[in-house]
């Protein structure tokens, strides 16, 4: 069943909106630690366009505020980023026959909280259907992705503005963890993945001080490494049952 | 360029721009790399088997340290308020799979602990 771009652009707007609810405070928090740093409100608004990424973006400021060098910040937003490869890498075949124009557009829009709503959306097809042109999903992603596009430049502005209104005692900046857990916990559907969630949660925690955000990569490895293993142990087995 | 990058960004406003903008554009080739490098072919399959494992790994790979950590330390007492919240969260999503009621109950929760450790 084909569905028309305008039915899908709206579906993304609505699968991206409670994810929402947890990036716009995350926004507003980036802007209020953008100024303490000493960022002016020009360049902490345009980082928000410019980088799109939120997680990176905070630790940006640090490293401003901390007067790291310019290659040490360049270096650190490149390893923190580096997971949007994979996430390149798993929506390629699903928008490779489209023209190059959206391709830049929806890679600019290819940030953590897009892809997994989208990728669930593509993925939702029982039969492998590929040929993305005709089902319009691409504008699913283009929706989903601007939904938070301008959710994100908003909130930052917000933040901007509301300067220090909001105390860090609130502790708003824990919704990104919250986020994360929303997104995760539902898609735990089998022991591979929950084995490989589990243990890149703990080797995370146990290389937290390494330098450069080297331990989340590590944990990231050892995790898919673990689900991999997992999965064909149980695929070997299910061979020998039949 | 030397200078440039040894520098740091706050020392000038072109500084400040020139590290912004060299960040974007790596983060942006990042995220392009694979849709144009394998615009014109399949993935592996070992390599679509990984990827599907990357989602979970590196989002819990976020998360833990978020809430086990407190302080510099591992912390699992009743006094980290976010250790707490965050089991909490986890099973309000495992339960009802519902994302605003998640992030809504675990702020909830981390608020509450904090007022009552503060009584």
């Amino acid at each position: 069943m084909n569905s028309t771009p305008q039915k899908e652009f709206f579906a993304g707007v609505k699968a991206e909106s409670p994810i929402l609810v947890g990036v716009i405070p995350f926004g507003m928090i980036y802007g209020v630690l953008a100024l303490s740093a000493g960022i002016p409100a020009g360049a902490a608004q345009a980082m928000s366009a410019i980088i799109f990424a939120g997680s990176s973006q905070i630790l940006v400021t640090q490293l401003v505020h901390q007067s790291a060098p310019a290659l040490v910040i360049i270096l650190t937003v490149g390893v923190v980023n580096l997971r949007h490869a994979l996430y390149s890498a798993s929506v390629a075949p699903y928008i490779n026959k489209l023209r190059p124009l959206w391709k830049w557009i929806l890679a600019y829009l290819l940030t953590d909280e897009a892809y997994a709503v989208t990728i669930l959306h593509y993925q939702d097809d029982k039969v492998e259907e590929k040929s993305v042109p005709q089902n319009n999903k691409h504008w699913f992603f283009l929706g989903a992705g601007l939904a938070l596009w301008s959710s994100w430049q908003l909130s930052t502005a917000a933040g901007i503005l509301l300067g220090a209104v909001v105390p860090a005692s609130w502790g708003l900046d824990f919704t990104l963890a919250l986020t994360f857990i929303a997104l995760v916990v539902p898609a735990l559907k089998d022991r591979a993945s929950l084995g490989a969630a589990l243990s890149a949660g703990i080797v995370a925690v146990f290389a937290f001080r390494w330098q450069y955000k080297l331990g989340l990569m590590i944990a990231a490895l050892t995790g898919i490494l673990i689900g991999i293993a997992l999965e064909n142990m149980a695929g070997r087995k299910a061979g020998q049952g039949s | 360029m030397n200078t440039f990058l040894f520098k740091p960004a706050l020392d000038s406003s072109a500084q400040l721009w020139g590290t912004m903008i060299i960040a974007g554009l790596l983060t942006y080739g990042i995220r392009l790399s694979f849709i144009l490098l394998f615009s014109r072919r399949e993935i592996p399959s070992w390599l679509g088997q990984a990827l599907r494992f990357v989602p979970p790994a590196v989002l819990t790979a976020i998360i833990f340290p978020e809430l086990l950590i407190n302080n510099n330390h591992i912390d699992i007492t009743y006094s980290n308020g976010r250790f707490i919240a965050g089991l909490v969260a986890i099973v309000v999503a495992w339960r009802t799979k519902n994302a605003v009621l998640t992030i809504v109950v675990g702020m909830a929760v981390l608020w509450l602990i904090q007022w009552l450790l503060r009584m």
